[in-house]
């Protein structure tokens, strides 16, 4: 295994493209994103995606913001060769609603709101509050693991060049 | 921000190595060796060690009171003195008056000037009182992963070299890269991919 810092900075691209894959399944694949995560009723874009574009020597930052935000420049920005570097994602499971954000070169979630607990009235109650928030924040962690371990094991095979890049650059070709 | 809180932030590790045995004892005495100390009463200017999730401003390590279901939780404690700079300065000229006043003199020297700045450092810091900072973690002994709720880089690296010292593990972070090579459960040909993965181009 390589040295982690040199391996943070090498691979800081390996998770924008987890990113920008995660978008595209998000667009067209819910039904695959139903089989592999357990429990989930729906994956969406939240209300920030931040892309960047570091080719040809220079390096270009969008943000969208705002709740039913227009992604179309998100989009346009992929066709330049932009990657996700940001992602505020809602997580729905039932009637219950999860929103974070997940950042590309490190996998740092921030920002999560999980379903309300009740807050803990005595300390025999902390605990008890503990594990239910901890079982709820797995939710999310879960997520990221099996869907990231799903990006990785396509990555490192031959269905990654064969199909999956061609059909990214057909869910980016269509209007 | 905290496990508790309504918005939390996330840091993945893994835990690399092996605790000796009786592990929660192992842990406990970790946790014990290197509890907060506080520094309210001390010229010194920060302090960092372990505290109690439920009890951060009373540390208390007996028992397995930081067992809680499967998990080990407990709370990394920062803290610091913010002396303002303008506040030294300020003291310092208080002090430099009063030197050259009592001793007649116009000047003051290099290394007197030092030892004034250490003095005044060191009387600020005794009546500075230390601002804390806690962090939670959840400690899965099972499946060795640990989760701590910051993102702030130098939390993180406090967080690292503390539970190094503590318990003789590693702590490895979960980025792109380890995640890829230690939990997602590559073949070796898909490893060996891995090492020589270059970017991808999605332009249309």
């Amino acid at each position: 295994m390589l040295d982690v810092a040199v391996a943070y900075n090498r691979y800081r691209f390996l998770g924008n493209e987890f990113l920008t894959w995660l978008w595209f399944m998000i667009d067209t694949r819910q039904d695959q994103l139903r089989e592999f995560v357990e429990g989930i009723t729906a994956l969406e874009i939240g209300n920030r995606i931040d892309l960047e574009n570091r080719r040809d020597d220079k390096v270009e930052r969008i943000t969208i913001k705002g709740d039913d935000a227009d992604l179309k420049e998100g989009y346009l920005a992929l066709r330049k060769g932009a990657l996700v570097t940001d992602l505020n994602l809602v997580f729905r499971s039932a009637n219950f609603r999860w929103q974070f954000n997940i950042k590309g070169e490190s996998l740092n979630i921030s920002a999560l709101k999980t379903p309300e607990t009740a807050p803990p009235e005595n300390e025999e109650d902390t605990e008890a509050v503990a594990l239910e928030k901890i079982s709820l924040h797995e939710q999310i962690t879960k997520l990221l693991e099996t869907a990231f371990r799903r990006f990785v094991h396509l990555r490192t095979t031959e269905t990654w060049n064969g199909a999956t890049v061609a059909q990214i650059h057909q869910w980016l070709s269509s209007p | 921000m905290g496990l508790l809180s309504s918005t939390v932030s996330i840091t993945r590790y893994r835990v690399q190595g092996d605790l000796q045995k009786p592990v929660l004892e192992t842990v406990a005495n970790g946790l014990k060796k290197y509890t907060i100390a506080e520094i309210d009463d001390d010229a010194v200017e920060k302090s960092v060690g372990w505290t109690s999730f439920e009890k951060p401003y009373a540390p208390d390590f007996s028992g397995s009171s930081f067992v809680i279901g499967p998990y080990l939780i407990f709370s990394l404690r920062i803290d610091k003195k913010n002396i303002s700079p303008k506040l030294v300065k300020k003291q310092y000229a208080i002090e430099a008056n009063r030197r050259l006043t009592r001793t007649g003199r116009q000047f003051i020297s290099g290394s007197e000037k030092k030892i004034i700045q250490e003095q005044v450092l060191n009387l600020l810091s005794l009546k500075i009182p230390a601002t804390p900072n806690v962090y939670d973690l959840v400690w899965n002994l099972e499946n060795r992963s640990l989760w701590y709720y910051t993102n702030l880089k130098t939390a993180n690296e406090e967080l690292e070299s503390l539970f190094s010292t503590s318990f003789a593990l590693s702590l490895i972070r979960m980025f792109p890269y380890t995640s890829a090579a230690l939990t997602a459960d590559l073949s070796d040909s898909q490893k060996d991919i891995l090492e020589r993965l270059a970017p991808v181009d999605f332009r249309t």
